[in-house]
């Protein structure tokens, strides 16, 4: 017998860290070869990672929500053979932390004093393990029995202070129906006004019942990283949104008449794949809007290239595959194309090449409803279209009302690039298209 | 003579008695109290008031019989003497300071003290035989509040040299030979009295240990003293009787064999009994629990509108539960809401050390399935214990592992009978260790180790 260390493996190019977002073994479990030991999630995409040999776990390396640097050990197997830990066994951290590099100020300080810095570099080092091991506890959720105070035992006497009891006795609660959030679940005059203000569930069963409690929800993974960048896209680039009504009967007819042809190869249309292709119309004319900002080094990166993403909800949250090289696409092909990466990104299965590289977006809840969205910039791109509800409206054509179908789309930009006025030529030029669509295939 | 109607009638003027009649007509309510013998019952006339008064003496005694020896304090007396006569006056003038102080209260609370022995014609109506005559009183509500009584040896009846602690107190000379039947606290305070004050004192103990009831760690202390003063142990010992000539105690050996002790004096404290007799509980319905009378957390009895309190109602026999007890018996007549619901019920040893035990002690803890922390903090270790000349002792913390709440408290030292009220708040007011730990303590006192012990059972004492 023998022992196999898995460390974690280059998930994808560039990339130095991956988080450890779910363990799909458990410690003593027996895998096989090729078995997914654990989910990792760099940038945006996840990846899974399977197991090259059968064995048994005997170590995990780390806890979800974990930062894990690239070649850091991250799981070690009991098995048959000599297993590949003869000369690394060693030297394999047991906290299995990635061994973190002592910041530029601590290396530094060493070497001022250089007497023994060696020895003052470990203790940092040691030192940073425990606080990385510290900010971790604290961000798994805590057992609901710390904030909900120590349960009482059946039976076990309510503790209270004296002035309490007599409070409760005087008006005639049972302190064992209250709840004490002390930690040694001690009732306090607080907990008691609380009863008496919201009373318990068994009292008023049947009735509204105040809910206290707060639940502690790690942010971890992929809503981690939608939170970063929502984040990162609000702080640094100022939005200016801009919407306009579009009236789409003619492309619905289109639409409805391509779909009942109903020909091989040829997937159901939705207006998305329509709307795409009118934006590398409209780029053509506006090529700025295609671009992303390095507003770091202050360059723009304009693209000739159209990779729209298409914003897109999954259980675990919202990712954006991305469609390549919209510009070479005709419209069944964008339509397959969204299919397959919206159905990739549902079950979790996109690539992370498939996940990034977008230079515009486009994000729909158009199908939910709502007249207006404010859309937030997928960063570092520079604008985002947003699709909203589509809806039938009584439209005065100088002699009479008609019934046109309408659709707004709400559109935002980074101003920092984007003045309002070219916003407003790019949407007026999208809705021009959108409302003859034979011009979105008119070759110029 | 005219019968008495009233709201509340006390049987028993003891602790328990005047508290309730007291706080009765503090609230407004009609109340009677009959006592037959003087106010105060037990405790303020024969047992905690005139026996601390006695210990004192014996310590005060002791220690300028030390001082006139080589003290290491410096100080020093010629051959100093104990006028035992002058000493009982001066404890009995404290005894009835306090008869006349309680009568002074209830007077105040508008209480109607009967004097005479009453007796239960049924549930609301007793008969009194006082000096002048059968006095019949009714009442809506009846509290039983009657005490108890030493408990006598069948074969070592109260009587010539063998007397109870209520004759103890009361002895006109200091007996030369003084034995003790008994190793609780009462016959240790007692015995440690007169071997400081001459006597030659020697303790029979049926178990192997004094003070059984507590643990071995702290009364280790107290057998350490009452060795060096010179207190014969006679542990494992089993009294028999009486000599003929009525001055030897017949005891059994641990080893099996039978020895005479020569005594002047016997004093037999092998417990107290509930007073149940004689006040006509047969008239009554109220179911019994072993000798006690059975209440339940509201201190009712079996019949309705009679309540018992204090020692006849059972375990722990303490002055301070029957006062807790009569305060809530009257809250609860007076129409509130009340039922028993302490935490604390300190215990104290006045014996020298003195001992403290509140809450658990550590096996208790244990036994009641809980995983604990204990912290000793001992009094060597505490700057004003030493310039007092007290440094044998220590304060113990029992407490929770998971929560740190404060189960039990425990302490054996010279004054710690006084470290008994933060003890006893800590418990009540379900502290933490961590609470009392954190709560300043005035330096220089021995109260000091109580946060110490807190602290040393969260692993950083600071003075040790």
């Amino acid at each position: 017998m023998g022992e196999y260390l898995i460390k974690l493996p280059d998930v994808g190019e560039g990339v130095a860290e991956a988080e450890l977002v779910e363990w799909l073994v458990e410690l003593g479990k027996n895998v096989r070869e090729d078995d997914v030991l654990a989910s990792v999630m760099t940038d945006k995409a996840t990846v899974e990672i399977p197991s090259p040999v059968e064995g048994k776990i005997v170590w995990l390396g780390g806890v979800i929500g974990e930062t894990l640097a690239v070649g850091s050990p991250l799981i070690r197997l009991e098995v048959d053979g000599e297993g590949n830990m003869g000369r690394e066994s060693k030297t394999i951290e047991p906290a299995g932390q990635p061994k973190p590099a002592p910041e530029p100020s601590v290396i530094a300080q060493a070497s001022n004093a250089k007497t023994d810095s060696e020895s003052k570099n470990a203790k940092v080092v040691e030192k940073k393990t425990l606080a990385a091991e510290k900010s971790i506890s604290k961000e798994s959720p805590p057992p609901s029995k710390e904030w909900a105070g120590a349960p009482r035992q059946l039976g076990e006497k309510p503790l209270a202070s004296p002035a309490v009891r007599k409070r409760a006795q005087e008006a005639g609660v049972d302190l064992r129906r209250v709840r004490g959030t002390d930690a040694a679940g001690r009732i306090s005059h607080e907990d008691l006004d609380n009863y008496f203000e919201f009373g318990d569930a068994t009292l008023r069963a049947g009735g509204l019942v105040a809910d206290h409690s707060v639940e502690e929800i790690a942010i971890i993974g992929l809503r981690r990283k939608i939170a970063e960048k929502m984040a990162l896209a609000k702080r640094r680039i100022p939005h200016i949104t801009y919407v306009e009504e579009v009236d789409i009967s003619s492309l619905g007819d289109l639409r409805r008449r391509l779909n009942e042809e109903q020909r091989e190869g040829h997937p159901k249309l939705t207006f998305i794949p329509f709307l795409m292709r009118a934006m590398v119309k409209a780029i053509k004319d506006q090529p700025h809007l295609n671009a992303l900002y390095d507003d770091e080094a202050g360059v723009v990166h304009r693209y000739g290239g159209v990779h729209i993403g298409v914003a897109t909800q999954t259980k675990s949250g919202l990712v954006v595959p991305v469609v390549r090289h919209v510009e070479a696409r005709s419209i069944w092909d964008c339509a397959n194309e969204v299919n397959r990466l919206a159905k990739a990104a549902r079950i979790g299965a996109a690539r992370r090449e498939e996940l990034t590289g977008s230079t515009i977006t486009i994000s729909s809840l158009g199908a939910i409803g709502g007249i207006v969205t404010t859309p937030v910039i997928n960063y570092p791109e520079v604008a985002i279209i947003g699709v909203n509800k589509i809806q039938v409206k009584p439209v005065w054509d100088g002699t009479q009302f008609m019934p046109r179908r309408t659709m707004n789309i709400s559109a935002s930009f980074d101003h920092r690039l984007i003045d309002g006025w070219d916003a407003a030529n790019f949407v007026q030029r999208i809705k021009n298209l959108l409302e003859t669509p034979a011009a979105i295939f008119i070759e110029d | 003579m005219k019968d008495i109607a009233c709201k509340v009638l006390v049987i028993g003027a003891g602790p328990g008695g005047y508290v309730a009649a007291i706080r009765a007509g503090q609230l407004g309510l009609d109340t009677v109290i009959v006592e037959s013998e003087r106010l105060g019952g037990t405790c303020l006339n024969v047992g905690c008031i005139p026996s601390k008064a006695f210990i004192h003496a014996a310590d005060e005694f002791e220690k300028v019989m030390k001082f006139a020896g080589n003290a290491a304090i410096g100080i020093r007396v010629e051959k100093p003497d104990i006028d035992l006569a002058k000493t009982l006056e001066w404890k009995d003038a404290i005894v009835t300071r306090l008869n006349n102080g309680v009568a002074g209260l209830l007077n105040k609370s508008k209480v109607k003290t009967v004097r005479g022995w009453a007796k239960f014609v049924d549930g609301k109506t007793v008969e009194v035989e006082s000096t002048t005559g059968t006095q019949t009183i009714r009442a809506d509500q009846v509290i039983i509040a009657t005490g108890s009584i030493p408990t006598e040896l069948p074969f070592l009846p109260f009587g010539g040299a063998v007397i109870s602690s209520t004759e103890a107190l009361s002895l006109k000379k200091i007996p030369k030979r003084f034995v003790v039947v008994g190793g609780g606290y009462i016959g240790l305070e007692l015995g440690t009295a007169f071997r400081k004050m001459g006597s030659q004192v020697t303790v029979v103990e049926l178990e192997d240990r004094i003070l059984p009831q507590y643990d071995a760690e702290l009364t280790r202390p107290v057998t350490k003293r009452l060795e060096a003063l010179g207190i014969e142990l006679k542990l494992g010992c089993k009294a028999k009787g009486l000599s003929d000539s009525g001055h030897e105690l017949i005891v059994e050996t641990s080893d099996g064999k039978t020895e005479n002790l020569k005594a002047d004096k016997i004093l037999v404290t092998v417990g107290r009994r509930p007073a149940t007799q004689r006040w006509g509980r047969d008239e009554l319905v109220l179911d019994m629990n072993g000798p006690f009378i059975k209440v339940d957390d509201r201190c009712c009895t079996s019949m309705r509108g009679v309540f018992a309190i204090g020692d006849v109602t059972g375990e722990p026999m303490l002055a301070h539960r029957a006062m807790a007890q009569g305060e809530m018996v009257a809250e609860i007549i007076a129409g509130e809401k009340r039922h028993w619901d302490k935490t604390a019920m300190p215990a104290i040893c006045f014996t020298d050390p003195e001992i403290v035990v509140v809450g658990l002690s550590p096996e208790e803890a244990r036994a009641e399935g809980h995983d604990v922390k204990v912290g000793i903090f001992p009094f060597a270790a505490n700057g004003r214990a030493m310039t007092i000349e007290a440094e044998e002792g220590f304060v113990r913390l029992v407490a929770r592992s998971d929560n740190h709440l404060i189960l039990g408290a425990q302490a054996v030292g010279r004054g710690v009978a006084d470290l008994s009220a933060s003890l006893s708040l800590a418990l009540e007011m379900g502290a933490r260790l961590e609470d009392v730990a954190a709560t300043i303590h005035a330096h220089p006192t021995q109260s000091e180790a109580i946060p110490e012990a807190a602290l040393k059972a969260l692993g950083h004492a600071l003075h040790i």
